[in-house]
């Protein structure tokens, strides 16, 4: 079970939560001149990342809002947590985590920091959650 | 004469309401143990669901109405008849007595939809959205406990507080009103899974304590 630390109701289990896939995929700046190939790339080509992968999570059964994580996909580890609309952030993988084989090279999600604009946190946070990193731990 | 049809139809109709874990009733009073954790459903509450930027003209014009709004997870704010409950960012629960209805005389849906406007946002009236399990007694936590993944240590869980989480599997929103005293406002269909299962993780303090 990941312990996963909303940033607006603090740590709480995954079984709250629901899984939004890929973060950081832009819509297409002109859906029309996409052809089928290209359409059918945005709507369902995804990474498919051995290590540290931005994602999307919705905290369904708590504030109901979405924001975006940075989990390592090989160790579970929550590397970072923020909101949607933000571009991801750097993280520099700790010597000890053993990611040596898992690539953290900027991959094509890196480069669009455009979140869907209808992200449902656009009228909200009072306090702006600043990156709340997963307590130490709390992944296993 | 329609008009006055109706009123008399609603009045009329509040004599006939259930609420619905009303068939529990007996069961509720049969499983309850005085002195170690009493369970019963609450009155029918006049409960608004409210969307609403806090930080907005409307969002302040809302506020004067329900005595403050939360700003963050688990604050309810309110007056001595109503709570306003926090379940986002920008959405909030205004719970208050059956009376406050409109249809009983009350205002609170309508003076909340006047302090809107037109402004972005919503209020709906979700009056019978949810009802109310009231548990109390100081065997109370270890019952939640049982299927609730929050920590609820009065350290962290203290009372004038209220969080959005799961019971017996079961989304319901959890309001500690005093040291030993929880309010549960699960949706109507989930009344009777969730009465029962409280009544379930209530009767071994129904036996004698084993040491
Ligand atoms: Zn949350």
């Amino acid at each position: 079970m990941l312990l996963i630390s909303c940033p607006n109701c603090g740590p709480r289990d995954e079984t709250e939560f629901h899984y939004g896939g890929q973060a950081h995929v832009p819509y297409p700046e002109n859906p029309n001149a996409l052809n089928d190939k290209e359409w059918a790339q945005f709507l369902f080509y995804r990474d498919n990342t051995k290590g540290i992968f931005a994602e999307r999570w919705l905290h369904s059964t708590g504030c109901r809002q979405w924001f975006n994580m940075l989990r390592d996909t090989l160790t579970y580890d929550i590397q970072a947590i923020y909101p949607m609309g933000t571009p991801r952030p750097d993280v520099t993988v700790p010597a000890a985590a053993e990611s040596g084989t898992a690539s953290t090279a900027a991959d094509s999600t890196t480069t669009g920091d455009s979140a869907p604009s209808i992200s449902a946190s656009s009228i909200a946070p009072a306090a702006t959650p600043a990156s709340a990193t997963a307590p130490k731990g709390a992944t296993k | 004469m329609a008009n006055t049809a109706a009123l008399t139809g609603i009045n009329g109709l509040r004599d006939i309401r259930r609420s619905p874990a009303y068939h529990l009733t007996e069961a509720l009073a049969a499983g309850s143990v005085p002195g170690k954790v009493v369970l019963n459903e609450g009155p029918f509450q006049t409960m608004a669901g409210v969307r609403v930027d806090p930080r907005s003209e409307a969002g302040s014009r809302i506020a004067a109405v329900t005595g403050g709004l939360p700003a963050h997870c688990g604050e309810v704010t309110g007056t001595d008849s109503i709570s306003v409950l926090w379940l986002g960012p920008s959405e909030f629960m205004a719970v208050a007595p059956e009376a406050a209805h409109d249809s009983l005389g009350g205002n609170l849906i309508g003076s909340l939809m006047e302090a809107l406007g037109d402004a972005p946002g919503q209020v709906v009236d979700l009056s019978a959205n949810r009802t109310t399990f009231e548990l109390s007694g100081p065997r109370a936590r270890a019952v939640l406990e049982k299927g609730c993944a929050l920590d609820l240590h009065p350290r962290s869980f203290t009372p004038g507080t209220a969080l959005t989480t799961e019971v017996g599997n079961i989304p319901v929103v959890l309001q500690k009103t005093a040291e030993n005293s929880f309010r549960l406002f699960p949706r109507a269909s989930f009344a009777e899974f969730l009465g029962r299962w409280l009544l379930d993780a209530m009767r071994e303090y129904a036996s004698p304590e084993v040491p």
